[in-house]
């Protein structure tokens, strides 16, 4: 049996991906790679989709219908296309990696922000004998609106192209201008070969003169929290804790997973919308209380002073408040099957807040193949547009680019109680 | 770079109490169901946490099938007295008063008539907008693309292609008259992330998760626990024997497969399930045959 230390098993950090890009790009193939060399998937799981039925041992990933791997639902196997987002889960001794594995065909903004919205890392494949397609440029423009920490690109099928360096180097500095322009923070760019495996888990033979890291050992490496817990303390309250029991008659808990940065006893915050202002007594958890605490957990706080607090109100510290008003701007993203339209009123669900909000003005609509601004009347599915909405009360929020928490929201239609729209506060 | 570090066990447990919170803070008449296998006990340890020090602001739900374990019910009823916990146990007795059994009537109409529509019936009975469930996305592939909060129509069924979307980790608890979600908060925990919790926070579990020698059927490659009290279990030729085994998953037990093990304290379990090939699912007979998990779900199932 293997050794494992237990006790490394408690350092692992999460790593939230998400994978664009289509079938013809090899993404399949790429998750099915990854999910085989990290034993992310089980042996009887992969037997259920071996090519050749009756075998009982699968010896490389090229024994497996991979799409049959991830394509989850029955109708997706009748049709051979892939509806929805899948979730993915494999490991490292280093790292957990949740993938959020995106379909990118037909309606792939929607899936894509829908996938995209948590993660700290995208993967973009591209075809070595392509290079950088439209298709890229689209996806790679809607990974940099939805804030995405870090970009890796995997120029894929390298074997298809004899694994020329020229190739690749073309690619990379195509995508790099590109990217350049998207205000991408971070890019690695990774010449790969999924069928083969080359620089996905293993170097492979058929590439040497590539000296980066290869995919897994890029994924392990990135830095995950990307300072969160360094910006202004917000903690959106969620919910009163009152036990009301005999020994706990007055206690008044404040509960909420910390948005952004740190909280300590002692601190003073200050409650929007009111404004008032008053101590931290304690940071109270089951496992103790704490002197510290910190984005994103999940925490309990009591303060010194009764003060009005409810569920949608936000605790900050005191003179780092949020911006707010009455009014909103921001990048939204329509996933709705019925178009946006101009004085239409919608629900906006803000981190634990939901206001009545109205569409004031359709500012622009983004060509999703120049990336033009254009004039628009409607915002239909899988378009993106700058929408203002005027609220019904105010909201207390940061810009999307300073904190993808407290700038994002979620737009419900009041009728169907669907969400058809995702949010980005510019 | 931050100077906070934070465990992915940490990580995933902050996002399950903030989606529990999220329930209790949207929804009228949540419930807990309650299976008293290791991914119910993580779960309900997640949501004392979530309300600590108050006690849980809602009941759990046991559907019991009366072909559990008799290790199950011993622990169920022990550990929610201990806790403090307010438990509902609901039967399908209409079934059961006709003899629902696997054996003559076959495990899907089994699963549907004792877990599906005495789930679905307990949950109209209760008047419950939301019910919490321990399933996990990376136990079968149809789960892999269910939602958080999966939303049900009033019949209690799942419509996998009209799925709300779910971005960043806002949930739209919104709902009409009729309508329930079922809200699944450890969605992104797999079966190795369950045995590590449970190893570092110390979580009681049911001891059939221990391995002992214990008695089995040998059938093909399953292992199928042998009780006295019921022999008529045996085919022809088939003989108990006393095997060193555990369970990694626990269901019904006439349906549930044991493994051979010798891993019988937390850290050979873990040890264990890090160096698994096969899934956990394969020893639940229900999962196999025409009748998929995709098909039990669409009908109420969980």
């Amino acid at each position: 049996m293997a050794k494992l230390n237990l006790d490394l098993t408690k350092e692992i950090e999460l790593l939230r991906l998400v994978t664009v890009g289509s079938v013809d790009d090899g993404k399949s193939t790429l998750i099915g790679r990854l999910l085989v060399d990290t034993k992310g998937a089980f042996e009887d799981q992969l037997l259920a989709v071996r090519k050749k039925k009756g075998e009982t041992k699968i010896a490389s990933a090229s024994e497996i219908d991979l799409a049959m791997l991830t394509d989850g639902l029955s109708a997706e196997r009748e049709q051979g296309i892939t509806i929805d987002v899948a979730y993915r889960y494999f490991a490292t001794p280093k790292r957990k990696f949740i993938m959020a594995d995106c379909p990118g065909h037909e309606q792939y903004t929607r899936n894509m922000v829908t996938g995209a919205s948590t993660a700290n890392a995208a993967i973009i494949l591209i075809d070595a004998r392509n290079g950088v397609m439209p298709q890229t440029k689209r996806h790679t423009h809607i990974l940099g609106l939805l804030g995405i920490p870090h970009l890796i690109v995997g120029i894929n099928k390298m074997d298809l192209v004899d694994h020329d360096q020229a190739v690749f180097e073309k690619i990379r500095d195509d995508i790099k201008a590109y990217c350049a322009k998207q205000g991408v923070k971070d890019l690695t760019c990774i010449p790969m070969s999924a069928l083969d495996g080359d620089m996905v888990a293993v170097r492979g033979d058929n590439m040497d003169w590539y000296e980066g890291q290869t995919l897994l050992e890029t994924l392990e490496d990135l830095s995950v929290l990307d300072a969160v817990d360094e910006q202004p303390f917000r903690l959106p309250v969620q919910l009163i804790n009152r036990p009301q029991t005999a020994d706990l008659p007055d206690y008044r808990g404040f509960m909420g997973t910390i948005a952004s940065g740190t909280v300590k006893v002692g601190d003073e915050v200050m409650a929007a919308p009111s404004g008032k202002s008053s101590t931290v007594k304690e940071i109270v958890t089951f496992d103790g209380n704490l002197d510290e605490a910190f984005a994103p957990q999940s925490i309990t706080i009591t303060l010194s002073d009764e003060i009005d607090i409810s569920r949608g109100d936000m605790l900050v510290h005191t003179g780092k408040a949020t911006s707010d008003g009455k009014e909103l701007t921001a990048n939204v993203c329509w996933i709705g099957d019925d178009p946006l339209t101009n004085r239409k009123k919608y629900m906006i669900k803000h981190t634990t807040s939901s206001v009545k909000a109205m569409v004031a003005s359709i500012d622009f609509r983004r060509d999703i193949h120049t990336l033009d601004r254009e004039d628009a009347d409607e915002l239909a599915m899988n378009e993106i547009g700058q929408i203002t909405f005027k609220l019904q009360k105010p909201l207390h929020y940061d810009l999307y680019a300073d904190n993808r928490v407290t700038g994002s929201f979620i737009v419900i239609d009041t009728f169907t109680n669907n969400t058809v729209g995702a949010g980005m506060i510019v | 770079m931050s100077k906070h570090k934070m465990t992915q066990l940490k990580a995933l447990e902050a996002e399950s109490i903030h989606i529990i919170r999220e329930v209790v803070a949207e929804f009228r008449n949540p419930v807990m169901l309650y299976s008293v296998g290791k991914d119910s006990s993580v779960l309900l340890h997640l949501a004392r946490k979530a309300f600590y020090p108050a006690p849980l602001p809602f009941s759990l739900l046991h559907v019991d099938t009366g072909f559990k374990f008799k290790e199950m019910y011993e622990f169920r009823d022990n550990f929610c007295k201990e806790i403090g916990v307010d438990l509902i146990v609901k039967k399908n007795e209409d079934a059961m008063k006709k003899g629902m059994n696997p054996k003559e009537f076959g495990v899907a109409r089994c699963c549907g008539a004792l877990k599906t529509q005495g789930l679905l019936d307990a949950l109209e009975e209760g008047g419950y907008d939301a019910a919490f469930g321990g399933a996990r996305r990376d136990e079968e592939r149809s789960r892999a693309k269910e939602r958080v909060f999966s939303m049900r129509d009033e019949f209690g069924q799942w419509d996998p292609k009209n799925q709300r979307p779910e971005l960043w980790s806002i949930y739209n608890g919104r709902i009409h008259e009729g309508e329930s979600v079922r809200v699944f908060p450890i969605s992104n925990w797999t079966e190795m992330d369950i045995w590590s919790y449970i190893r570092e926070e110390e979580i009681p579990i049911v001891p059939l998760y221990f391995a002992k020698e214990r008695p089995m059927i040998e059938r093909g490659e399953m292992l199928i626990p042998y009780y006295e009290e019921n022999k008529d279990q045996l085919l022809e030729g088939e003989e108990p024997k006393m095997v060193m085994s555990r369970f990694r998953t626990l269901g019904c037990s006439p349906c549930t497969g044991a493994v051979r093990s010798s891993a019988s304290n937390m850290d050979e379990i873990v040890i264990e399930a890090a160096a698994a090939k096969r899934s956990e699912r394969e020893t639940r007979i229900i999962d196999h045959g025409a009748n998929t998990m995709e098909d039990k779900k669409k009908e109420g199932y969980f």
